[in-house]
């Protein structure tokens, strides 16, 4: 028996978890996405009010690849998929480490319900392609992974879940509060629930929504009550972006959170992007749903801890 | 001071002047929004248990605590009992105020006994502890558990995940601090 037992006994979750990254990427090849790569060290990171990146001499380890696949976006590239390593300083619980890896997918001329449809598709896919069946229980949740799963909009879930409307948890700075004690457990059980149209103050680099600019097309997948995935409508207007990123970023320093440089090319090139949307899920999040992990430490080969 | 960053289980800090341990902690993040940790504590002198919220920024006072070396002697219904070996003094603490740390008395362990102004109010395991295996269950590639290894309890009726190959019979080292299983030890 090698020194190290933990490591050696999480051999089997390691093989199901390459199992699904392999049918993952099978998924998009077959659908006509080219996967790219693009550089995990970046100059600029977006803006957005509780995500911090991590230095990395001089510049910082990317938080996510959105920016450098919009620039491809613009640049034409109109199917692309990448599964990356992101870092996100200070996250660490049970559902998080502060390094992660990120799927995440953009195509041009779709919206966000497109990616609502294809999102569920992939993962129907995914466990059937890995042998799994689509009833199963997660952390003694059940989950039935067949269509059509719940969709139902971020209004709707406080005024049927939680005991204040989504308006006056906005007023009372409380939206995040009452959405992890209220919503987000009850939400993805049995179907997963595709939760959508947030706040316009909670979608940095999403469209708003043309009869209604309080709301952004911003959903999130949950099943079982864990956030597995954050898609949009992108925002190609690059003058609003500039705009948000400039008031994000005016937070980000009232907070004294660590300032950055602004994403100059991105936004020269945005107004070259079509109309688009992209969509960023926890890899190792789906392989703790389908393997049945309740922490992700047991998905991943190294936690931070054991480095 | 603390920080949210310092927040574990069994962290002491002081809340309204009295002394708390933390006996859950869980951190949470919606998509996109802020980091939230959540905290079950528990009052050392009263027992009161209280659920709290916190962000980062907020800081906490550190419960400033008396130790002493005292020898765990039994248990009865309610209470543990501890003994000071130099004056033969002894201590009672109720259970629910020792937390995990009950997972750890083994007859005649030594460990420190934690005083708030004079009371008695909880104890603090060395960080590793060799228990002895009571009780193994059958081991079969494929159970539910997403890792390869076996549920077993020890002489304190804790359980906990080891390796397959640790039997009955065997002793054991475990990290108190995350009540895992370090490694096997020779008897």
């Amino acid at each position: 028996m090698p020194q190290n037992w933990l490591l050696s006994s999480r051999r089997r979750a390691l093989q199901e978890r390459a199992a699904i990254v392999q049918a993952v990427r099978r998924f998009f090849v077959a659908h006509d996405y080219l996967e790219v790569e693009t550089p995990l060290r970046i100059p600029a990171p977006a803006p957005e009010s509780y995500i911090d990146a991590i230095p990395a001499d001089g510049w910082f380890l990317q938080t996510s690849p959105e920016l450098c696949m919009k620039r491809l976006l613009a640049a034409g590239y109109g199917h692309i998929f990448q599964i990356s390593h992101c870092w996100r300083k200070a996250e660490r619980g049970r559902l998080h480490s502060p390094e992660f890896t990120m799927l995440e997918w953009y195509r041009a001329d779709s919206t966000y319900t497109d990616l609502m449809h294809e999102c569920e598709a992939l993962i129907r896919a995914v466990a059937a392609d890995t042998n799994r069946p689509s009833k199963f229980e997660w952390q003694g949740k059940p989950v039935d992974l067949v269509s059509p799963w719940q969709r139902i909009s971020v209004s709707e879930a406080f005024a049927t879940l939680a005991p204040v409307t989504m308006d006056e948890a906005l007023a009372a700075g409380s939206f995040d509060e009452v959405m992890v004690t209220y919503i987000e457990p009850r939400l993805g059980t049995p179907r997963p629930t595709l939760l959508y149209d947030y706040p316009a103050s909670r979608a940095a680099l999403a469209r708003l929504k043309a009869d209604n600019p309080c709301l952004a097309e911003r959903f999130e997948l949950y099943i079982a009550g864990l956030e597995l995935a954050n898609g949009f409508s992108e925002l190609i207007d690059a003058e609003e972006q500039r705009a948000r990123f400039e008031s994000e970023e005016a937070y980000r320093r009232s907070l004294g959170r660590q300032p950055y440089p602004t994403p100059t090319r991105f936004l020269e090139e945005l107004s070259d992007m079509p109309p688009s949307a992209g969509i960023a899920l926890g890899i190792d999040r789906l392989a703790m749903v389908l393997i049945g992990a309740g922490s992700i430490d047991e998905v991943l080969a190294f936690p931070p801890e054991e480095l | 001071m603390y920080t949210v960053s310092d927040l574990r289980k069994g962290l002491t800090i002081v809340i309204d002047g009295d002394p708390h341990v933390v006996t859950t902690f869980e951190f949470v993040k919606p998509g996109k929004g802020q980091a939230m940790y959540r905290t079950r504590l528990r009052n050392m002198i009263t027992g009161a248990i209280t659920d709290r919220t916190y962000r980062s920024g907020d800081s906490f006072e550190q419960a400033t605590l008396d130790r002493r070396n005292m020898q765990y002697l039994y248990k009865d219904e309610h209470n543990y009992y501890f003994m000071d070996n130099d004056n033969y003094e002894q201590v009672a603490i109720e259970e629910d105020a020792l937390g995990d740390a009950k997972n750890y008395l083994k007859d005649s362990i030594t460990v420190d006994v934690l005083f708030f102004r004079g009371h008695a109010i909880g104890v603090d395991a060395p960080t590793f502890v060799n228990l002895r295996v009571v009780e193994a269950s059958p081991w079969a590639k494929g159970d539910t558990s997403s890792t390869d290894s076996r549920l077993v309890k020890v002489e304190t009726g804790y359980e906990l995940r080891v390796p397959p190959f640790v039997g009955e019979g065997e002793l054991i080292q475990i990290d108190t601090r995350t009540g895992q299983y370090v490694t096997r030890v020779k008897d």
